[in-house]
Order: C-alpha cells, then sequence, then structure tokens
C-alpha cells in the first residue's frame, strides 16, 4: 500500500500545486542514513506517527493508521473492497480510454502520457464505475484514482461519471461520487471544462427523479471536481483531514501575499464553514453510508 | 479610433500616427492632403486586414483583454433599454464583479447578467478585475431564478480571468457556488444565451455559461486555465505562453470546430474597441435572432436539448476488452 511520492512531482492539473505533499511539518525530513528498512509485504510505516503496523493489521484498518488515524490514500480498488458485500460488484464502462482532441503536446505528448500512466496503474483512467451491494443496498459508486495523472477530470472521467448517473436513474439505485483530483485535466482543456456541466447537469436529472446522491470527498478534491459533482451531494461527507478546495493552495497564497491559517481547506474548515453535512472516518463508511441510506430508502 | 496599439500592430501604429499629423496639417488648410491620408487609410486597412485574418491564439488572448474593450455594462447600455439592475446574493453583499438586472432589447424584457472589469485602478478594485467571489455567482442564480418564476429570458455576458482565488471565497464556498450554478442552469425552463465577450477562463466563465447558445465574440478566448498558468504548470515557466495559448486551442474558431461553443461573433477589424458601435450591433442582432428561435420551444424542449449537448462533449475511445 505504500504510496510512491514521486508519482506526484508532475501532476498537470489546473490546481496543480502539490503543497498537501510536502510535509514540512512532519513525515518525509528522514535522512536516508537515519532511514530504517523494514521487509516488504510484512509492515506498514505510518507516514505520519511513524507506527510500524503489521501489513494484515493496516489492511484490515482500510489503511488507516491505527494509531494516529492518518489517512493513506487509496484507490478505487481499495474502495470497491471496503464497500460492496463480499468485495462483489459489476464494473460498467470499463474499457473507456482516453481520446486526444486537441493532439496535445507540452513536454511529452498526451497520448504517451496516457499510455505511460496506463501502465503504471494497470488502470484505463482516473475513475472506475461500478454497481453492487452494500449491507444489502443496492449501490452504484464512481471512484476516482489519483495515481492516474493526478485524478485530473478529462473527457474519460466526465463520460464515465454520467453513465453511471444514467445506470443510477435506470435502476433507481442511489449513487455514491469518491472525489479524489486535483482538477480538471490540462491536455483535454475545454473538453475537460465541459465535463463540469455535462455531470451536473445529470445530476439535475437524478436529483429531479428523487435518486440520492451521496458525495464523498478525499484527499484532494480541487479545482473543476470541487466546483462540479463533488459539491453537489445531496450529502455532502468527506474523510478526516483533506484538502477540499476550489483554487489551490499555492494559488491562494501567492494571491494574497500571507500564509494560509492552520487547516484551512482541511475537511474540518469545510464542515465548520457549513459546506459537509459530516466528516466519515474510513473504518465507519460502510455502516455509516448504511445508516444514512436507511433513512431516505424504501 | 483607439490610439493603444499591441506589439504585433507597430507597422499600423506607424502608419497612424502618419495619418493623424496628415490631417492635421490638412485641417489648418496650409496644404491639401487629401490623397496621403487616403493612401494611408487604405494602407492601414491593409496591414489590419493581414494581420487579422493570421493572428495567433495568444494575439487574440491580448485583444480579448484590451484596455479599451467594451465591458457588460458598455453592453448593456447599448444594446438595451429600461435597464433596471439588481443587487445582492440575500445572504452575504452584493459582489460588483457581477451586474445584472432586467433589460429590454427591441422591447423584449430579458434578464441579463455579466462579469464586469474596472477602466482604471479604482474601478478595477471595485471589481475584482472581474473576478466573482461565491456571492457573485449566488447572486447570478437568484436572478436567473426571477427570470424563470416570470418567464423571461436569460443573457449572459462572460467577461473573467477566473473566478476569485481567496481566503474568503474558500471560507464562502467558491466550488459550491460554480457548482449550483451548473447545475441549476442546466434545467431553467427559460432561454438562456451566454456570450463570451471577453475572457472566459475556466470555472468562473462557466459558472455563467450553461446555457441554449454558447457564443463567443471573434477575438475572445475560453478554455480551462489561462495561458500563462498553464504554461506555468505544464512548463514551469511563464514564458511559453503562446505555445500553451496554441495548445490550448482556446480561440472563437477552434471552440465552434470542436463543437464546445455554438457560433462566433463577428468584431470589427481591429477588434471590437476599434468600431464599440458595430460590436454593439452584432451583438444585439445575434441575441434578438436566436431569441427568435429560443422562444419558439416549450421549456422541456428546451432543457432535454439543453441537456443532450452538454453530455455529448468529450472524445473517448472504447478499448477491445
Amino acid at each position: 500500500m505504500a504510496v510512491n511520492h514521486s508519482d506526484f512531482d508532475d501532476l498537470p492539473m489546473e490546481s496543480s500545486d502539490s503543497t498537501w505533499y510536502k510535509r514540512t511539518l512532519s513525515g518525509i525530513l528522514t535522512k536516508t542514513k537515519d532511514k530504517k528498512p523494514t521487509p516488504d509485504g510484512l509492515w506498514e510505516k505510518c507516514k505520519r506517527c511513524k507506527e510500524v503496523v503489521p501489513s494484515k493489521e493496516w489492511l484490515a484498518n482500510h489503511c488507516v493508521c491505527p494509531s494516529c488515524h492518518y489517512h493513506e490514500r487509496i484507490g478505487s480498488a481499495e474502495y470497491f473492497e471496503i464497500l460492496f458485500d463480499d468485495g462483489n460488484f459489476t464494473e460498467l464502462n470499463a474499457n473507456l480510454s482516453s481520446g486526444d482532441p486537441l493532439n496535445f503536446v507540452d513536454s511529452a505528448p498526451y497520448t504517451d502520457r496516457v499510455v505511460v500512466a496506463q501502465k503504471k496503474t494497470g488502470l484505463k483512467d482516473a475513475v472506475r464505475t461500478a454497481h453492487g451491494v452494500i449491507n444489502g443496498q443496492a449501490l452504484c459508486v464512481a471512484c476516482m484514482d489519483f495515481a492516474f495523472i493526478g485524478g485530473s477530470m478529462g473527457s474519460v472521467v466526465g463520460e464515465k461519471i454520467a453513465r453511471a448517473i444514467d445506470h443510477s436513474l435506470a435502476t433507481k439505485t442511489p449513487f455514491l461520487m469518491i472525489s479524489k483530483s486535483g482538477g480538471a485535466r490540462m491536455m483535454e482543456a475545454a473538453f475537460s471544462l465541459m465535463q463540469m456541466a455535462k455531470t451536473s447537469a445529470k445530476l439535475a436529472l437524478l436529483a429531479k427523479a428523487g435518486i440520492p446522491y451521496i458525495s464523498l470527498m478525499t484527499n484532494p478534491t480541487t479545482g473543476g471536481v470541487t466546483a462540479s459533482f463533488a459539491m453537489l451531494g445531496d450529502f455532502n461527507i468527506a474523510e478526516p483531514e483533506a484538502l477540499i478546495g476550489f483554487a489551490g493552495p499555492r494559488v491562494i497564497k501567492e494571491t494574497i501575499g500571507k500564509d494560509l491559517p492552520k487547516g484551512f481547506q482541511s475537511s474540518e474548515f469545510l464542515l465548520e464553514h457549513g459546506f459537509l453535512d459530516f466528516i466519515v472516518d474510513r473504518t465507519e463508511l460502510k455502516a455509516t453510508l448504511s445508516r444514512l441510506l436507511s433513512h431516505i430508502q424504501d | 479610433m483607439n490610439t493603444n496599439w499591441f506589439d504585433f500592430e507597430k507597422e499600423i501604429a506607424e502608419m497612424h500616427s502618419q495619418l493623424v499629423k496628415a490631417e492635421e496639417t490638412h485641417a489648418q488648410g496650409k496644404l491639401d492632403m487629401s490623397d496621403t491620408i487616403e493612401h494611408l487609410t487604405k494602407k492601414i486597412k491593409e496591414a489590419q486586414t493581414t494581420i487579422y485574418s493570421q493572428l495567433s491564439g495568444w494575439q487574440k488572448v491580448q485583444i480579448s483583454r484590451h484596455q479599451d474593450r467594451p465591458y457588460t455594462l458598455d453592453y448593456i447600455e447599448n444594446i438595451c433599454t429600461d435597464f433596471v439592475e439588481l443587487h445582492g446574493d440575500r445572504h452575504i453583499k452584493d459582489d460588483k464583479a457581477i451586474v445584472g438586472g432586467w433589460a429590454k432589447i427591441d422591447g423584449q424584457s430579458v434578464m441579463i447578467i455579466g462579469q464586469q472589469k474596472g477602466r482604471n485602478t479604482k474601478q478595477r478594485q471595485m471589481r475584482n478585475f472581474g473576478m466573482p467571489n461565491p456571492e457573485g455567482y449566488r447572486k447570478a442564480l437568484r436572478l436567473m431564478k426571477l427570470a424563470e418564476k416570470f418567464n423571461r429570458p436569460v443573457i449572459t455576458l462572460i467577461d473573467t480571468p477566473g473566478a476569485s482565488p481567496g481566503l474568503e471565497a474558500e471560507e464562502r464556498g467558491q466550488g459550491e457556488a460554480i457548482a449550483r450554478n451548473l447545475l441549476e442552469m442546466s434545467v431553467l425552463n427559460v432561454p438562456i444565451i451566454c456570450i463570451v465577450i471577453g475572457e472566459g477562463a475556466s470555472g468562473g466563465a462557466l459558472g455563467i455559461g450553461v446555457g441554449d447558445r454558447v457564443m463567443m465574440m471573434e477575438y475572445t478566448w475560453y478554455s480551462v486555465i489561462s495561458p500563462e498558468s498553464c504554461s506555468s504548470i505544464l512548463w514551469r515557466t511563464w514564458d511559453k505562453k503562446e505555445l500553451a495559448a496554441d495548445a490550448l486551442k482556446l480561440s472563437a474558431t477552434d471552440m465552434k470546430g470542436n463543437g464546445l461553443v455554438d457560433g462566433i461573433i463577428p468584431e470589427p477589424l481591429g477588434g471590437a474597441h476599434h468600431n464599440p458601435e458595430e460590436a454593439f450591433a452584432n451583438v444585439k442582432a445575434t441575441i434578438l435572432s436566436e431569441l427568435q428561435t429560443l422562444k419558439a420551444m416549450s421549456p422541456e424542449q428546451l432543457v432535454n436539448a439543453r441537456i443532450e449537448k452538454f453530455s455529448a462533449m468529450g472524445v473517448v475511445q472504447e478499448l477491445p476488452a
């Protein structure tokens, strides 16, 4: 479950300013000579409190540190495993892959970047969608993968979310969106931007049909994702200490010319300012979702 | 005529200063300069036609930001009558970066809303450089809901370098405010016409940009990010803005070609600031003709077509399983 931090060095997203992984206060300041290597596969070390936990226990705890409750970043595979009963689900549109409508080239062609990301992650793009059952209740889930180009939203992300909402509409199944994204994918420029309108329009139809929509925000949820589907839940919820915001922290810092207050744009900050219904620990997620849905599903 | 020339108009600027001198001399009656004046006028027009027929993406971005370019209130003043400005989001305050209210175009009442930039330092500060805060988007939505209530069309004029990035904007939910507008605009039961009259930067533009018709004026830009910020993120330098502008395909012609906007409103040669009257007339004509088409549609037809249009945007491929 170790996250490779070099994955996040080059994030081509609108709000990409990577501040959230520069842990200047705690964490990765250990000098190489002070590092204590552990054999792979047996132990996990919490990135924050350095507690060493047996891998089995770490996974059973959904990659949340039992000691300090630090939520390690996980992907769609882990969320589907955590949520769906017996890990059973049916994936939707699993083979949708990105086009290159603008023939975009920066330091490398966009098509190459997509292929590299696909090889590295084994994923087709930055979101996976599936339906299944959680504690006996049917649920349609779209879950973003940060490992794929920073969870950035291009046409595939927008289209898969739109089609998942269509599935919820057709089957009258509640919809859960798990966001984890740096925002719109720059290499699809205005095509990315319009995914915000597309997904929001679909959510309007879901709302009209009276089908519940739960939006779970995880670290990080920023940019165009925050300014569209992530903030439109009947219930907006978040994992603890996630970075959630519209503009990235560096952009704001540069604009106002001051350091940002501690905890600014954290889940706790958003809860305090009235934009979240509640914060949920990952170990409580499945039970909490079931309890919430039990009030509104017949 | 405009005297603030772009660097790519140097040749025109020189001829123009000669023309001004010639006209002065002629006016003093010392010499008959009419031949020179005629010649220079013709030359200027030729040079402008050449330059403006091959503008780069970055040059169009520059034109969209020209300090003399007409802004939202100029359009309202010149194409509408009986404007009644409406203020405030009813929660926090009145955001001066977005203006709106009832107005009549050729006698038809519409709700017209747009981002407003300032012309001097004081105004720019008051208008926050056309960068709205959440309360601006919430004011815009309040006015759109009024338009729906009283069955009047909505016209939005887009001209923003982006939604405001700041402490207060985040505290008050910039993301939520824009997201809410996208959702509500997609199902608003009256016609919506959106026109990019200057800069169309990202979510800040789209926040008032979901419409039955989305039009761009000829020398404007619309994309997910400004070329400068794109350059800084992808190339790690501010110097690749020209490259970024081309790569983003942010011009009206590219956006129309990619099916992401519905039409282009022509501008006078040299940009809207060279002949504002012509720009006003073109915008007015477009609004009137589109309104005529849209008013014939039922609310249900409008909303269905609007959602279908945005749902079709995006390029994906199905890989073999």
